[in-house]
């Protein structure tokens, strides 16, 4: 292993983490807070309890994994998307680098951003709401491999881009409405049953159902699922990241 | 003594259909400086990246230090460092940070000692602190050498080293190829300048749609392609010339104004002085003389147009 890299890059994503704080930090925070004044106070107050607790309380998995999703893609897309846009990517290509090596520094740098985020929204929303957390450390390993699967999804994206276009395009268009639409609002059992159904087929309702689940011990699909699910996409995008820096596609002519 | 970089069978189709490379085989010796000539688009940066890890070959086989560049990637590249042609720096860097960068990234442990004298040796000192965005064109040059070189490689690699680049920051750059060279390093350079070849390398090699088509010591080259020319400027003007000198094969240039003779740089020819004395027989008077070794320029034009009939360069 080639851990003097492996630090090299961690350490200059975190920088570049460092010197965009206030757009990367401040801005979901302040959206995630709104989303809670709105939803959650506003809104919510007019609307009962969903599975058995406040619905200011069962928004907040939902709204910490559309920020854990949208934040792990865009930070894993942009990092890998900008030295290939710039042309510094020449120096990574000729590093004595495993394929491994440069997976585990960029994913691992968009991962850890996006987990801290969620730590932030998670102490944020207390303010707000009444939060009990049933099983911590399902809790924790949902963030992980959510933040670890969408990361390496966000560095797939990077890597297909060839412009600035297209890096926004998919987090606007696919990520975005599959979250919004997979129960960060509300609960996949009050829909009508055909919509259910359909839902069903948006692979974000297992990530959410299951986060929800390690809050408040109460899913919409069972955890086992939501795990399988979670793991599935992992083994996906790992076999879709490893094809990419094998072939070279789109990074080596 | 083994070459330390050893290219056989090379080939390179892109995805477009072009063929930029087409079998090239090349021994790089272990110290030496070595030119790649060629002019835009014959190949040298394909060879050079393909060598570097940043094209895939499509036929062929590399080996760096005798480690295959596929199979034993990591120990190859290690030894190689890059200058590539483009200005392309993380604009947000500090020169302090890209060249820590750049060493941990060839999996080097920090050496602060190592990289100061670096940064001193290429006049980046005092920057250290600046972002590469307030540097002008040839201090990021600078600092692209000085990431190449963070990591103390033993191979070089400068692709068109000095396009657009000022007196001075060539002159320091000859500087530190010629320190690199004494320390062992072998530097490979590309340039389509042919006085910067002739300047500085050991070997040179020339290339030309794809294909190197000579390899050869620059002083051979020299030799063998070289040679000199003396032209006479005639007081007046000849209109062919005398029988008595037919065996000196003399060309008339200028409309008759000039006389041409081409002779051999090496040994002691003593035609040069039977000439002057026989023209001087013959009664023909000159105004001015001048002599000219023929440049590796002029080695390099006919070499190339010799390959394209149309004598354009290759494209």
């Amino acid at each position: 292993m080639n851990w003097h890299a492996v630090r090299a890059i961690y350490l200059f994503e975190m920088a570049r983490t460092r010197r965009t704080l206030l757009q990367s930090v401040l801005a979901p925070v302040i959206t995630t807070s709104l989303y809670f004044v709105v939803f959650g106070s506003a809104i919510g107050a007019r609307i009962p309890e969903v599975g058995g607790v406040s619905y200011g309380a069962f928004l907040v998995p939902g709204l910490i994994m559309l920020n854990l999703l949208t934040q792990s893609v865009s930070n894993a897309s942009f990092g890998i998307f900008f030295p290939k846009f710039s042309r510094t990517i020449y120096e990574l290509l000729s590093a004595p680098v495993s394929h491994f090596e440069i997976v585990l520094s960029y994913v691992g740098a968009a991962a850890t951003k996006s987990i801290l985020l969620s730590v932030i929204i998670l102490a944020t929303a207390t303010f707000f709401v009444p939060l009990r957390i049933e099983h911590p450390l399902w809790m924790i390993g949902f963030l992980l491999l959510t933040a670890v699967s969408f990361s390496l999804l966000g560095f797939i994206l990077g890597i297909w881009a060839d412009n600035f276009e297209k890096l926004q395009l998919v987090p606007l268009l696919i990520i975005t409405p599959l979250t919004f639409l997979g129960g960060s609002f509300y609960s996949i059992d009050m829909l009508p049953p055909l919509w259910r159904t359909i839902t069903l087929f948006n692979p974000v309702v297992y990530l959410v159902s299951g986060f929800r689940w390690s809050f408040y011990g109460h899913a919409d699909v069972a955890v086992g699922i939501s795990l399988g699910m979670s793991l599935l996409f992992l083994a996906v995008f790992v076999g879709v990241a490893t094809w990419m820096l094998r072939t070279g596609y789109r990074l080596k002519p | 003594m083994h070459p330390v970089i050893s290219i056989s069978g090379l080939s390179k189709t892109y995805a477009s259909g072009f063929d930029a490379l087409k079998g090239v085989d090349l021994d790089i010796r272990q110290g030496e400086i070595f030119a790649l000539l060629g002019p835009n688009g014959a190949g040298k940066t394909t060879l050079i990246s393909i060598v570097c890890g940043l094209v895939n070959p499509s036929v062929g086989r590399v080996t760096v230090g005798g480690h295959d560049i596929v199979r034993d990637y990591r120990a190859a590249r290690a030894m190689i460092g890059l200058v590539p042609q483009e200005l392309t720096t993380d604009a947000f860097e500090t020169v302090w940070n890209t060249v820590s960068f750049s060493r941990g990234l060839f999996g080097k442990p920090p050496n602060p000692a190592y990289l100061e004298r670096l940064l001193q040796d290429l006049s980046l000192w005092n920057k250290k602190d600046n972002k590469l965005l307030t540097l002008s064109g040839g201090m990021k040059r600078r600092v692209l050498i000085a990431k190449a070189l963070s990591h103390e490689p033993q191979i070089l690699f400068l692709d068109e080293p000095t396009a657009g680049v000022d007196v001075e920051l060539r002159r320091d750059m000859w500087l530190l190829v010629r320190r690199l060279r004494d320390k062992g390093v072998t530097v490979i350079l590309t340039t389509h300048y042919i006085e910067e070849a002739e300047e500085m390398a050991d070997r040179i090699g020339v290339i030309t749609r794809g294909e190197l088509i000579l390899v050869e010591d620059k002083a051979t080259l020299m030799r063998k392609l070289g040679g000199k020319r003396l032209t006479l400027q005639l007081a007046a003007p000849l209109a062919q010339i005398p029988p008595a000198l037919s065996n000196y094969g003399l060309t008339l240039a200028q409309g008759g104004k000039e006389l041409v003779y081409r002779y051999e740089a090496e040994g002691e020819d003593s035609a040069l002085v039977d000439l002057l004395r026989e023209l001087a027989a013959a009664g023909i008077a000159f105004a001015d003389l001048h002599t000219s070794q023929r440049s590796l320029e002029d080695i390099f034009v006919s070499l190339v147009s010799e390959r394209e009939p149309g004598g354009e360069g290759a494209r």
